[in-house]
């Protein structure tokens, strides 16, 4: 197991069946994949390439893959997917990676260093901005590290929550999975730690992120993964032509 | 000139884009909402000034080498949205219309334009909207083609449809050619009527190393090898020159893989 797995495993237990989910490339494809295949059968997985109740026998590579269209319930115009599905607020839960994060919940998925001369340049939003403004609710997942975790954020690619409070109509970020920590957000829209990570501590935390992140107290530790959990996303791995990513 | 090469990781005009590549076309402005290995590949052979796009990634895979070296080394200028802007800059000029409304989410990328809101005439609300995206030429891959020019696709669309529609000349590729009315049947597959399209090529499997739903998968090996052949410059070039300016035409380029490794790729297992 590693990080990532422990990353997947917990960010799926998030998930509730009958949800609508849309699924980003990368861990939380993994995730989505992985509940799917546990506690939330009915877990309507959508991807932003327009596949729609996405059944997939295999661990979809990307979200345009074939694996995801053949059984799915149904494949939509990419335009009628984002105008008439997630602007009008269908889709329960965007879920999300980036490259960095700030204590608001920004995402950034664009650049390192400035967007004119930028150190390392990436992919950039896709559909990100889009979800993570008009999801019910974000989850992102992402690696913990003081670069990741910054107090400013190179580029706002996908926005968090406003300046002073939390976004009133209750959208917007609602948790972060990393590797140390579980995370949400207080009244004000800060983040906050909710849970840590198994044999990960508070101060691992602080000295991994750029800001200061308070606790949620009592401050519990997320159950390991269990051996089902374990098994069912080897089993998952399997089914991909490497054997794993 | 400005070209929008359609298919969402399906149906990728490959075929076409390499033949761009081999006549060594310059100074293009290259849209497309996902790059992919396609527009890395033209990016690389230096076709373009100019890229339009929403999102720059190698699909399952990771970043476009190519595309990196050339923004960090200020190569190439960039237009960029998201997604769905992206798209809604197509409805707009596929409808004709100068721009198209949409909530959009205030990011880095929209504090970078001119403001662009509109006041809705009925509720004084102010809507964000996107200038229209009208191609000069947009190339499309697909399945099925008639000799009328009807163009028939299954499977995922993105916003292939849109990209065409807006565009002032549609050029097609085709897997399959069939005579006039023979698959007027296939209503629901049906991208664009004949009218709308100026020029279909018969090509089969041109699409490689994207892929074709019923056909052909996506060649993931490559996809996945792409990152080490492109992230070394003098390799990125030797590829080209070996597999693009080296071979003739497609149907070259199909042979220098051979029968064995693309039959891995068919469906069913035979071409």
């Amino acid at each position: 197991m590693n990080n990532r797995d422990v990353m997947a495993i917990i960010s799926a237990r998030l998930l509730e069946d009958q949800q609508r989910v849309l699924v980003g490339v990368g861990t939380p494809n993994v995730a989505a994949n992985l509940a799917k295949r546990l506690h939330a059968p009915n877990l309507v997985m959508i991807y932003e390439s327009g596949i729609i109740d996405a059944r997939p026998k295999k661990l979809p590579l990307s979200i345009g893959d074939g694996t995801l269209v053949e059984e799915s319930l149904a494949v939509l115009p990419m335009g009628e997917l984002f105008s008439q599905y997630l602007q009008t607020g269908w889709i329960d839960i965007g879920f999300l990676g980036a490259a960095q994060i700030d204590s608001r919940g920004n995402l950034n998925s664009t650049t390192i260093g400035s967007y004119e001369h930028p150190t390392i340049r990436l992919a950039g939003s896709g559909g990100a901005a889009d979800i993570a403004h008009h999801a019910r609710r974000t989850i992102t997942i992402l690696p913990h590290s003081r670069e990741r975790f910054a107090a400013k954020i190179d580029f706002v690619t996908s926005p968090g929550h406003p300046p002073g409070g939390c976004r009133t109509d209750g959208g917007g970020p609602w948790r972060v999975v990393t590797d140390l920590g579980l995370f949400g957000f207080d009244s004000e829209g800060e983040m906050i730690c909710l849970s840590l990570m198994p044999s990960h501590t508070y101060e691992e935390i602080l000295d991994m992120s750029g800001w200061h992140i308070p606790f949620q107290s009592p401050l519990s530790v997320v159950p390991d993964p269990s051996p089902e959990e374990i098994r069912v996303l080897q089993s998952l791995y399997d089914t991909l032509p490497g054997g794993a990513l | 000139m400005t070209l929008y090469m359609a298919g969402f990781s399906h149906l990728i005009p490959f075929a076409a884009a390499h033949e761009i590549i081999r006549q060594k076309k310059s100074h293009l402005t290259l849209c497309r909402a996902t790059p992919d290995l396609i527009y890395d590949q033209m990016i690389a052979a230096g076709v373009a000034d100019r890229l339009v796009f929403s999102y720059a990634g190698n699909p399952g895979v990771g970043l476009l080498p190519a595309f990196r070296r050339a923004v960090e080394q200020g190569d190439i200028s960039l237009e960029e949205y998201t997604h769905f802007e992206m798209v809604a800059r197509l409805e707009a000029g596929a409808a004709g219309l100068p721009f198209w409304p949409l909530k959009s989410p205030i990011t880095d990328l929209v504090l970078r334009r001119p403001a662009a809101t509109v006041t809705c005439p009925y509720t004084g609300a102010a809507v964000p909207t996107v200038p229209a995206l009208n191609p000069d030429v947009t190339w499309v891959h697909v399945q099925a083609a008639d000799s009328d020019g009807n163009l028939y696709v299954s499977g995922l669309v993105g916003e292939m449809k849109e990209a065409a529609l807006a565009a002032k000349t549609v050029v097609a590729t085709t897997e399959s050619f069939y005579p006039a009315d023979v698959l007027r049947t296939r209503r629901g597959e049906l991208l664009l009527p004949g009218f709308r399209v100026s020029a279909v090529a018969h090509v089969p499997m041109g699409a490689h190393p994207s892929y074709a739903s019923g056909l052909y998968e996506r060649d993931t090996r490559f996809y996945q090898q792409w990152t080490a052949i492109a992230k070394d410059a003098e390799r990125c070039q030797a590829w080209l020159e070996e597999w693009i300016y080296g071979t003739a035409n497609h149907e070259q380029y199909l042979s220098k893989w051979g029968q064995d490794y693309l039959n891995h790729l068919v469906v069913g297992g035979m071409l």
